[in-house]
């Protein structure tokens, strides 16, 4: 069975909306006659032409800015990251213009955009290339944050991202592009605030986003073959956070881990389980724990690389911690 | 360029008691080709540039009585850029992309002076719902993009719009799509990345946009000779194979007459056009700003330069207009100024449980 890749499933996705919605552009470095860095626009360009897929010069808060003026204006831009780490040069645009413009103008105007990209920590990228910048948008009013995490997924998420009126931070991670998946037949799309129960579970609750969606799925087969019974909970939505589905859970299970990529400090997991405590702080049986990457820049050598941020062993023995030992 | 071996003299201190290179620069233009206008156009202008004046000197005296707070902006002495180039536009169909002085442009635009003054006051009934105030005035209805506090920022935003106007006529084959949008903003953005990545692109895909520099001289208190290694801002078009032109910024139909020519460049498809104003605020950074470092020669020099004055005398010597016709503009001015306070005092506040509305679109 011909399996999609995930790049593929999100090109998919934007090819669709751009036959669907003529409004739909794409602005980056490399989208058009390149195809993309990692190919998500492959091909685009020939079919839909220079001007709906448009190759920008190298001018990251410039571009990002052309296109909140072109969503002013009536048309539904998809600005691409050739890395999302680039996007940090274009944080003003980001916050002050797409963020909080439509509430300053009192509903004056909307800004219908997607910000997209592949981030995360790769393989041996170095500190600039391995960013975790969800946290370092996070604060920002007024825009929703996305993380994809499967092909099936990716597709449907990209394809409400696109048509959402709002503007919508989309993260990609670098290391699940090439991950396979049968997607669903015909026209599907997920919605961008519900997250995923990914399998059920009575002991302890796991909440995780992302790449590390894959290495909590590993330590929850590891769990079951120690008795322990883990709910994963895959957050899809980085802001809002889904809390009806994650307070119902806590409530099934008393016990929560947040497993993140991202840095400790400042970072989602120091959110959410601000969130979890505030709302669910009688229902816990145990401390609620985060395992993030740790506070330094991603280094480049390999084995310091995997220092750095959680791997499945690390779940499983958190996971036994709590739930053997009730920490 | 030419003016490089200047530099270190520039550079050392703002020269006190000198009109300086700025005030030169106007009687050595390269050229200057005025608007050839008609009696109402004239008067179009006058009505314009006065609404512009009297609101703003409003502004001070409300700010001072404590009805309007923050930092507040004003424009006079420049009312002949905004009249100048937006007047030559076509309202509710070009679109405008401002800065934090943004007042006079809204006008210019066609913003009611009711619904900015609003604004400033923070009422519901203001152009941006009370949540903007005066750097962040907005009407999409009047195609004002808004008021853009951090410099620079405003320049891709209008960039934007200017290319949604191309890929409605290119990509979407509405022949009809021909609007152009002017960004104003001032000399201290243009040694800004976003100023020239944007003359880049603007250039590189020929869209329709006026980048109209307001060279006033200061940026706050940084003067503009020891901020810039050419302060000829529109020779720097030059790099980007654009069109440039420099203008009296105190005379409304000069800066109108080089802004028809770049509206009708833009509009043909021909490209963007850098505008380069040279113009004088009379009155400090914003209302806050003790204005310590302009020399009283300087402002002596600008002050006989009234665009007001100039245009008045303009119209009166071609005998396009009658005085009585200026006065009585004059007098209705003042009325409605004094009914856009009335009514900015009148209306009501935000609605307190509507802190979190505009947040999200549906």
């Amino acid at each position: 069975m011909a399996g999609t890749l995930l790049f593929n499933a999100l090109r998919e996705a934007i090819d669709e909306e751009m036959a669907r919605d003529s409004h739909v552009c794409v602005f980056g470095e490399d989208v058009g006659q390149y195809g993309g860095s990692y190919k998500v626009t492959k091909d685009l360009y020939e079919k839909y032409g220079e001007l709906r897929v448009l190759d920008t010069p190298i001018a990251e808060n410039s571009f990002t800015g052309m296109a909140v003026g072109a969503a002013m204006t009536g048309l539904r831009p998809i600005v691409e990251g050739m890395n999302m780490g680039f996007l940090l040069l274009a944080f003003n645009q980001i916050s002050n213009n797409m963020g909080m413009l439509r509430y300053t103008s009192g509903g004056n105007f909307t800004i219908p955009t997607v910000v997209r990209g592949p981030g995360g920590v790769g393989r041996q990228l170095g500190a600039e290339h391995s960013q975790r910048l969800e946290a370092y948008f996070h604060a920002v009013p007024g825009i929703k944050i996305v993380a994809c995490s499967t092909p099936t997924n990716a597709k449907g998420l990209m394809k409400a991202a696109i048509r959402d009126n709002n503007p919508v931070l989309f993260f990609e991670h670098v290391l699940l592009y090439n991950l396979s998946e049968e997607l669903p037949k015909g026209d599907y799309v997920c919605a961008l605030d519900q997250a995923d129960l990914v399998s059920e579970g009575k002991d302890l609750t796991i909440i995780t986003y992302s790449r590390m969606r894959h290495h909590c799925i590993k330590a929850v087969q590891l769990l079951k073959d120690e008795g322990i019974d883990a709910e994963l909970i895959d957050l899809i939505s980085l802001k809002p956070f889904d809390m009806e589905t994650i307070t119902r859970s806590i409530k099934k299970t008393h016990r929560v881990i947040v497993v993140e990529e991202c840095m400790k400090t400042g970072g989602i997991g120091a959110e959410l389980i601000a969130l979890i405590t505030e709302k669910c702080f009688d229902e816990l049986d145990a401390r609620p724990v985060r395992l993030s990457s740790q506070d330094i820049p991603t280094p480049y050598n390999g084995n310091l690389e995997n220092l750095t941020i959680i791997q499945p062993h690390q779940i499983v023995d958190m996971s036994q911690k709590i739930v053997r030992q009730g920490l | 360029m030419s003016k490089g071996t200047a530099m270190a003299s520039k550079q050392t201190a703002n020269k006190p008691s000198e009109t300086g290179e700025h005030a030169e620069r106007l009687s050595n233009l390269v050229s200057n080709v005025p608007a050839d206008i008609d009696h109402e156009t004239g008067l179009k202008l006058f009505r314009d540039m006065t609404l512009g004046r009297r609101f703003e000197d409003k502004c001070a005296e409300m700010y001072y009585r404590g009805k309007m707070f923050g930092f507040v902006h004003l424009y006079n002495g420049q009312e002949a850029v905004s009249s100048g180039v937006i007047g030559a536009m076509k309202l509710k169909h070009d679109w405008f992309c401002s800065t934090y002085r943004d007042h006079v442009h809204a006008l210019s635009a066609g913003v009611p002076a009711r619904e900015v003054m609003s604004e400033l006051f923070g009422k519901e009934t203001g152009c941006s719902k009370g949540r903007g105030g005066s750097m962040h005035l907005f009407s999409k209805e009047h195609h004002l993009l808004g008021g853009y506090a951090f410099i620079g920022e405003g320049i891709p935003v209008a960039l934007g719009a200017a290319f949604t106007s191309r890929y409605k006529r290119d990509a979407l084959g509405d022949s009809k799509s021909d609007s152009v949008t002017a960004a104003f903003f001032g000399d201290g953005t243009c040694n800004n990345g976003q100023f020239f990545e944007c003359l880049n692109m603007a250039q590189l895909w020929k869209l329709p946009i006026l980048f109209v520099v307001e060279n006033n001289k200061w940026a706050i208190g940084m003067a503009h000779d020891r901020a810039t290694s050419d302060p000829e801002i529109w020779r720097k078009a030059d790099a980007f194979g654009m069109k440039g032109e420099e203008v009296d910024g105190m005379d409304v139909l000069s800066v109108r007459g080089a802004a028809e020519r770049a509206i009708k460049r833009a509009r043909a498809g021909e490209g963007p056009t850098l505008l380069e104003c040279l113009t004088y605020r009379y009155r400090g950074h914003s209302l806050a700003d003790p204005d310590e470092l302009r020399a009283e020669q300087e402002k002596e020099f600008w002050a006989k330069r009234d665009p007001l004055k100039t245009l008045e005398k303009d119209l009166l010597e071609k005998q396009l207009v009658n005085i009585e016709e200026l006065r009585e503009i004059e007098k209705q001015i003042d009325e409605e100024v004094k009914d856009a306070v009335e009514f900015a005092l009148e209306s009501k506040e935000p609605d307190p449980t509507e802190l979190t509305k505009y947040i999200w679109a549906d």
